[in-house]
């Protein structure tokens, strides 16, 4: 069978060069079997176009540096077989994350400012002690932890979220997934008072419509419409007075509470 | 040039992979401000895609009952092939519980003891003792005594990254992504700081600092085959080998991971082999037991990466357009172990390759891995040659792997030497001044804007750069790949060379305002050639075989003569590296036979 000749459509701006509008240019391509998008890219910019802007790191879907729109979809152009696409591709950047030109966009600044905002690091007032055994975990919480701890940050969830286009200050399914990482770790001693403060508000996990795009979206499969139920669940459970949380400092800070979760 | 663009800080680690974070973690803690330069976010690190584990002698496991940091130690000073530094070793063994704790400390959802008794893939029963429920537990991993490697299931280096990253984050400590260092700043005797490229931009920068620290990781991708990440092009020990006064050591270690999958090279973790993997040739025949008895498929790296290269050498490779291979079989686990224990593998196969390790079997191949080598530092991480220069982790030759690491130990190292190297770090910048010549940045910064510009508009030639880089990865592939002979390693070297003089000739081939990317890979090439010389120039040099350095025509290990490690230096305006030769430390393990593996008599 005679290998078929794709046409890559790609986004092109430089935002070094204002005066020159966005456009889209086309570059034939012939394909080869298991043929990736990371090959397309990497042999159009070789031979065809050095000027392309995009990123790749680990080219293996566990860095998250290379989503993109594939054809309408948000995806790990990595692990894009061309395969399973017609021959006209077209790829565009993410939506949401800041331009830094042609396919390539600020994720990085996004999630820290994220991982800031919600204070994504485990909260404790125990010392650590060199000299000590560690702390005994049940595996099986262990590996609650690892589900949402997977996520990659690679912000598919996040460009095709429907609130997350409308409005900048929606923290989106990979935030609301971190937090309930956090939520989940016997570590964590923040009470759900203080989850409340960091996500319990229409910029977290009030705002989703509950579309679950993030969901499908997800290329590392995270089960999003669980962990944004489960956080949800939980934020409203304090709302009403019912969670007492699973830190370990015991009684929960009842303030805000007044908020619904309507 | 200019003061806008400059910034000042007291500790400027260079990589925000775990190293880097780590040590950049001890400064903050010290007092110290910290700024980390990252060519990319740092949770985009090759840290994040080591699958595996970290080995620590907890002795909590079934199987890793009585280790202890004195096993720990004879492991990894034999798997070396007594090329490592025993001192090094010695500190990392004693340090690397604490360390493993300590990111337990810090959030890593590390997989626990479950207590009961298990039947491993190959009959045997073990039985998880109740009074070790809950602890840090531990899988196998090749050529290590006991079961000595944690993990979190087949994310490790991920956990670890997102972990150190978010104490990093915690702490406040600043984070210039998208940046790359392109030169180190120095007088001769002393580094003041780098001049560094902005990837968003294309703009030059100043930083200045006490203690410069490099962190950037490994140079595998100066290979055509390799398992690490794109961005792993060894720009750190460039850095360092550019100022002429810093050597790298054992460049010619290289370390090639038994399991790259076919074609994209992507690595498949020894997890899945500790987990009970076969390795299979054409007649689906297992052939590891024949060469290696007692360890089978989970001999050290370079012995089982030799077997493959010695069994496909006859005939037995399946055949591919891509080459012969063989295939990794890990059907007999069962669907449950491979979605959950192996998942990553499961959706490496499934993307990658449109297979299902489940039903299919895995084409695999020996791969690039690792670099042993690296800016040569002593034990508190203090470079060879430049006062306020330090290395940690993959770019460093710290020393702790000699001639071959084991599976475990590497992202063990980071952190360890993160931790350890930190303090030293932290202990050197509180007593040094920050001191720094204007004329000497500003003449960095020229040198560099010089280099662009000529560049940009051609002014010496129009070389191409894509097409050396991929020359340069083939030469290297052919003769300085897992078996070497002299005569290979000669063809190497000549052709490396002229590559070098046709790298002084790069040209943009399509100037772009902004951070061009072919500007970004003509800045890089020449420094590439130069790391690539400094390996095939090594490994010509050391007629002997030790650890992944398999020399065909001196198939033995040469203690006499070669207990002994290689320092490159390049000096300014050569074509070559310059070598010299330092006695290896050893403190209580003398040179004795690996037990595993007939490394030293290798039957093509």
């Amino acid at each position: 069978m005679a290998n078929r000749n794709l046409k890559i459509n790609i986004f092109r701006y430089n935002p070094a060069e204002p005066e020159k509008k966005p456009s889209m240019a086309s570059y034939p391509f012939e394909e080869l079997p298991g043929l990736t998008m990371f090959t397309v890219l990497n042999r159009i910019r070789e031979e065809l176009d050095r000027t392309l802007v995009f990123d790749f790191v680990c080219r293996a879907a566990i860095c998250g540096s290379c989503a993109m729109i594939i054809n309408g979809k948000p995806r790990l152009a990595c692990k894009t077989l061309t395969k399973g696409l017609p021959k006209e591709i077209t790829l565009l950047p993410l939506p949401v994350f800041k331009l830094i030109g042609d396919l390539s966009v600020d994720t990085g600044t996004w999630f820290r400012h994220i991982s800031l905002k919600t204070e994504a690091w485990i909260h404790t007032s125990a010392k650590f002690d060199p000299t000590a055994v560690e702390e005994r975990m049940d595996n099986e919480t262990a590996l609650r932890i690892y589900e949402p701890e997977r996520c990659i940050e690679c912000g598919c969830c996040i460009a095709g979220c429907a609130t997350a286009n409308i409005r900048d200050d929606f923290m989106g399914a990979a935030t609301i997934n971190r937090v309930a990482r956090f939520m989940v770790d016997p570590r964590d001693e923040r009470t759900p008072g203080q989850y409340f403060d960091v996500i319990g508000c229409d910029e977290g996990t009030f705002g989703c419509m509950g579309l679950m795009a993030c969901d499908n979206n997800c290329p590392m499969e995270i089960p999003l419409q669980y962990q944004l139920a489960y956080v949800r669940r939980k934020m409203a459970a304090f709302g009403l007075g019912g969670w007492k949380g699973t830190g370990r400092t015991g009684e929960p800070q009842h303030h805000r509470a007044g908020r619904s979760a309507s | 040039m200019n003061l806008q663009d400059t910034i000042i800080t007291d500790v400027l680690i260079i990589g925000a992979g775990l190293a880097g974070e780590r040590a950049a973690v001890a400064a903050r803690e010290r007092g110290l401000g910290v700024t980390i330069l990252s060519m990319v976010p740092p949770r985009r690190s090759h840290s994040t895609a080591a699958q595996g584990g970290m080995q620590a002698s907890l002795g909590n496991s079934a199987m890793g009952q009585g280790d202890n940091p004195d096993i720990h130690f004879q492991d990894t000073v034999k798997g070396s092939d007594w090329g490592c530094d025993q001192e090094v070793a010695r500190l990392f063994v004693e340090a690397v519980p604490i360390a493993v704790r300590q990111m337990s400390y810090w959030g890593v959802p590390w997989n626990r003891v479950t207590a009961g008794r298990k039947t491993l893939p190959d009959g045997r029963v073990i039985e998880d003792k109740k009074e070790f429920e809950g602890l840090i537990t531990a899988r196998d991993f090749g050529g290590t005594a006991k079961w000595r490697t944690c993990y979190t299931s087949d994310g490790t280096g991920h956990t670890l990254q997102y972990t150190m990253d978010s104490i990093v984050i915690a702490q406040g400590i600043t984070v210039h992504d998208r940046t790359e260092a392109i030169a180190l700043i120095h007088d001769g005797g002393k580094c003041l700081g780098v001049v560094v490229r902005c990837l968003r931009t294309g703009g030059l920068r100043v930083y200045l600092a006490r203690a410069t620290v490099i962190a950037s990781g490994g140079y595998g991708r100066l290979y055509t085959a390799s398992t690490n990440a794109v961005i792993n092009e060894g720009t750190g020990m460039s850095l360092a080998l550019d100022t002429g006064v810093v050597p790298l050591g054992n460049m010619e270690a290289v370390q090639f991971h038994p399991t790259g999958m076919v074609p994209v090279w992507i690595l498949i973790t020894e997890g899945a082999r500790g987990d009970g993997g076969y390795l299979l040739d054409k007649n689906l025949y297992r052939f590891m037991p024949d060469y290696e008895p007692n360890k089978k498929e989970l001999a050290s790296r370079d012995v089982v990466s030799r077997r493959m290269v010695q069994h496909m050498r006859k005939g037995l490779g399946v055949d591919s357009p891509y080459g012969p291979h063989l295939w990794l079989d890990i059907r007999h686990l069962g669907a449950k172990h491979i979605n959950t224990n192996l998942r990553e593998i499961a959706n490496i196969c499934k993307n990658f390759n449109g297979i299902d390790p489940v039903r299919d079997l895995i084409p695999v191949r020996p791969t690039q891995h690792y670099s042993m080598g690296g800016v040569r530092t002593d034990i508190d991480g203090r470079a060879y040659g430049l006062k306020g220069l330090f290395a940690v982790g993959e770019a460093a030759c710290w020393d702790l792997h000699g001639f071959n690491r084991l599976g475990g130990n590497s992202l063990a190292e980071t952190i360890v030497a993160g931790m350890v190297v930190g303090e030293k770090i932290a202990d050197y910048a509180l007593g040094a001044d920050l001191d720094w010549a204007y004329p000497l940045v500003k003449d960095a910064v020229r040198t560099q804007e010089e280099r662009i510009a000529a560049l940009a508009s051609c002014r010496d030639g129009k070389e191409n750069v894509f097409a050396l880089k991929n020359e340069m990865g083939e030469v290297l592939m052919n003769y300085v790949g897992i078996f070497r002979t002299g005569e290979g390693l000669q063809k190497a070297v000549d052709q490396l060379t002229a590559l070098y003089e046709r790298s002084a000739h790069l040209g943009l081939h399509a100037p772009a305002v902004g951070a061009n990317p072919e500007m970004t890979a003509c800045l890089r090439l020449p420094g590439m050639i130069r790391l690539a010389l400094c390996i095939a120039v090594g490994a010509l040099a050391r007629t002997e075989s030790r650890g992944s350095h398999a020399r065909e025509d001196f198939p033995k290990r040469d203690d006499a003569n070669w207990l002994k490690r290689t320092l490159a230096y390049w000096d300014p305006g050569c074509l070559a590296p310059r070598l010299e030769y330092e006695p290896v430390k050893i403190t209580s393990l003398p040179p004795g036979d690996r037990g595993y593996g007939e490394s030293s008599t290798p039957k093509v």
